[in-house]
């Protein structure tokens, strides 16, 4: 573990749950969405940790809740040692400073009145300390022009790029306050392959040069692999394992981990009969009403009695040297063919 | 009224010994805008026979959804004008068939997955109604029999109690089996050819290992012809038999799969594959292809890939490079193949 100091995000026990409700005037509480269950990790300066999982695991849930745009219903986000999940007012306008975002979906996080030098100053409007109005326009070129975008473009308006130009603009607005972390909600799934490769090289030579740390919040196990430094693997709201990314990609212990590392096509023709699948059946239970126990094991093919009653914790297991939350965790290289 | 059957137009199936199944040839398509005209395809041939996986690979742009949609049939015309090539569908051209002719292959013998299950389905109609609607109105059959049919396809492709949802709407379903529902219609009046464009791109890798599977099965069933329109290297290595890259509307390099993989013919396809981060190990800093894609209302003269192109010589700016051949089922739309081939990976 890296000293204290070092540490940048520390996130315990973080639990959102949303309210399902009945009846119009008189609302009952008939039950929760459990989206977030129980999370707790670090996050150290220049550190990048992955976070992967299906659709519905609670992933975009557990970035809003770190940068404070959802209030968790218990557990604790601390920004540099202090509490953001309880700021409010002009203390939370200070640390959002630090904690930046850039979103899943660039067609609806760009405002498709404003123009481009609007949507990538406007951080400035807000936060006026950055940079003073007469460099605004000046800085907001060379953010086009870092993510790869013609600065020239900087009047036009968000329908005239193309869903990956679109990206990249909601890129430069992360970038704009230079802030010491950013959560990247599936930045990368919405370009194209050759412009893929260019925004993760740059978000990469980023965080080398001013020390970022990210949250890589993505469901392309490839490119998680390839930036990030630790991975969690997240199921129905909670971490069924986490460690560094070898642990995770070449000794999965966790039976999910496994069925998804299997399932993601290499690009290798190569001994593609022979490589494992493990073929996953139907969806993912609703989050409103996970098993009892390990919530994985109605998909689980290893199963038993113990892990209806007993839920797994998130620890190390034997003969593991990284935590998963299995009964049964055995290491299992699964993408690499004999 | 009786309806014909698509055998009075075109001939059964299986009837042409080595012909393939489908054949494009040298297909052209612009659309005129008001900025000016916009060609989208420019000269691309492929073909395809019965059971083959033919994986079109390409980025947005390239003119890969907009070729099948020719194939289909479904464009838009105007904006859309096809001035030269063919569409050769057991022999018989496509483009020149009646509108009449034309309805009784599609769907019926050429069908199509779209990418976006929930824009593609009819969200104010019952997924067994959008099931049956391809027997309704291509077979004559009653709304009774065509749900029958609906939830016998259902079941096909593995939805889970097909016979209590095949009367709920599409936005009760998750994505996976939006999709699922996509493939029951593409494939109810059994076609020929199957087009996937990008079937599982909007899905998780684990529902999208679930679908390719379908896919792979229901072919061998069938012995269908599949056109994989994709961006995805890594599902393209999984299943394709062959593969075209497309750039810019051409094909720049058409080859079968291992030999892409081992050895790609066309910078663009290296530079694609170079590019793309591994789940098998973990590597350096990535290759990325500099520069963008071009404005298709302003092409670049000569090859298209010239301004983003290591390989590049003087004569790549003037000279529009042929689809140059390198073994009888290779070839690569560069003037320095050969280079690209020797200095390939390792």
């Amino acid at each position: 573990m890296a000293a204290a100091a070092d540490r940048i995000l520390e996130v315990r026990d973080l639990v959102k749950h949303f309210p399902l409700t009945s009846g119009v005037v008189l609302k009952r509480q008939i039950g929760a969405i459990k989206a977030v269950d129980g999370v707790s990790f670090d996050l150290n300066r220049g550190e990048t940790l992955g976070i992967v999982g299906e659709s519905g695991c609670g992933k975009s849930t557990l970035a809003k809740l770190l940068m404070a745009l959802e209030r968790p219903t218990s557990g604790s986000v601390k920004v540099n040692g202090r509490e953001i999940a309880n700021a409010r007012g002009g203390e939370l306008k200070r640390m959002r400073r630090n904690i930046q975002m850039v979103m899943q979906d660039p067609y609806t996080s760009l405002n498709p009145r404003m123009t481009v030098g609007d949507i990538v100053g406007e951080p400035y409007d807000i936060h006026t300390e950055v940079a003073p109005k007469g460099d605004r326009r000046k800085k907001v070129q060379e953010l086009l022009e870092v993510v790869g975008l013609n600065p020239d473009h900087i009047n036009r308006y968000p329908h005239q790029f193309s869903g990956g130009q679109r990206q990249r603009i909601g890129i430069a607005r992360g970038l704009a306050l230079q802030p010491e972390v950013i959560v990247c909600d599936e930045p990368v799934s919405a370009l194209d392959v050759s412009i893929q490769a260019q925004v993760i090289n740059l978000l990469e030579r980023l965080q080398r040069e001013f020390s970022l740390a990210y949250i890589f919040i993505a469901h392309d196990l490839s490119v998680v692999r390839h930036i990030s430094d630790r991975v969690g693997v997240m199921y129905l709201g909670k971490f069924v394992e986490l460690g560094k990314d070898a642990e995770i990609y070449d000794r999965p212990a966790h039976p999910y981990t496994q069925a998804l590392l299997s399932a993601v096509p290499v690009p290798d023709p190569e001994g593609r009969e022979q490589r494992e699948r493990i073929i996953l059946q139907g969806d993912p239970p609703s989050p409103a009403n996970p098993p009892s126990g390990c919530r994985f094991r109605t998909r689980c093919w290893k199963a038993q009695e113990i892990c209806a009653e007993q839920e797994p914790l998130l620890q190390i297991r034997p003969g593991t040297a990284h935590a998963s939350a299995c009964h049964f965790a055995e290491t299992h290289d699964v993408v690499h063919v004999n | 009224m009786k309806k014909r059957s698509a055998t009075d137009v075109l001939p059964a199936e299986g009837g042409l010994g080595n012909e393939p199944l489908l054949t494009v040839d040298n297909l052209h398509v612009e659309f005129h805008t008001r900025a000016g005209i916009v060609r989208a395809v420019n000269g691309v041939s492929y073909s395809l026979s019965a059971g083959e996986t033919l994986a079109v690979l390409g980025e947005s742009g390239s003119g890969k959804s907009v070729t099948a949609q020719a194939i289909m049939g479904i464009l838009d015309m105007p904006p859309a004008v096809i001035p030269k090539g063919e569409i050769r569908f057991h022999g018989t051209n496509l483009l020149t068939l009646s509108e009449e002719g034309r309805t009784q292959v599609r769907g019926e013998r050429i069908a199509m997955i779209f990418q976006d299950a929930l824009s593609a389905l009819n969200p104010v109609f019952t997924v067994g109604w959008q099931i049956s609607e391809m027997f309704r109105v291509h077979r004559g059959m009653s709304k009774r029999d065509g749900m029958k049919k609906a939830v016998e396809l259902m079941d096909k492709v593995r939805i889970p109690a097909a016979r209590q949802r095949v009367n709920d709407y599409p936005h009760q379903f998750s994505g996976g089996m939006r999709q699922r529902i996509m493939i029951a219609m593409s494939i109810a009046l059994d076609p020929e050819v199957l087009i996937a464009d990008e079937p599982t791109t909007a899905l998780d890798v684990t529902v999208q290992a679930q679908i390719m599977e379908l896919l792979a099965e229901l072919q061998r069933e069938s012995n269908m012809g599949l056109i994989l329109i994709t961006h995805d290297l890594g599902v393209v290595a999984d299943v394709a038999d062959k593969i075209s890259v497309m750039y810019a509307g051409r094909i720049v390099e058409n080859a079968p799969v291992h030999d892409i993989y081992k050895a790609p013919a066309h910078p663009y396809s290296k530079g694609l594959l170079d590019s793309i981060p591994r789940v098998d190990h973990k590597g350096q800093e990535l290759y990325a292809i500099k520069g963008l894609p071009p404005n298709l209302l302003d092409m670049p003269t000569g090859c298209a890939f010239h301004p983003r192109c290591p390989y590049r010589q003087d004569n790549c700016v003037t000279d529009v490079p042929p689809l140059y051949e390198i073994s009888g089922v290779r070839s690569s739309a560069c003037h320095y193949w050969r280079e690209v081939l020797d200095g390939s990976r390792g």
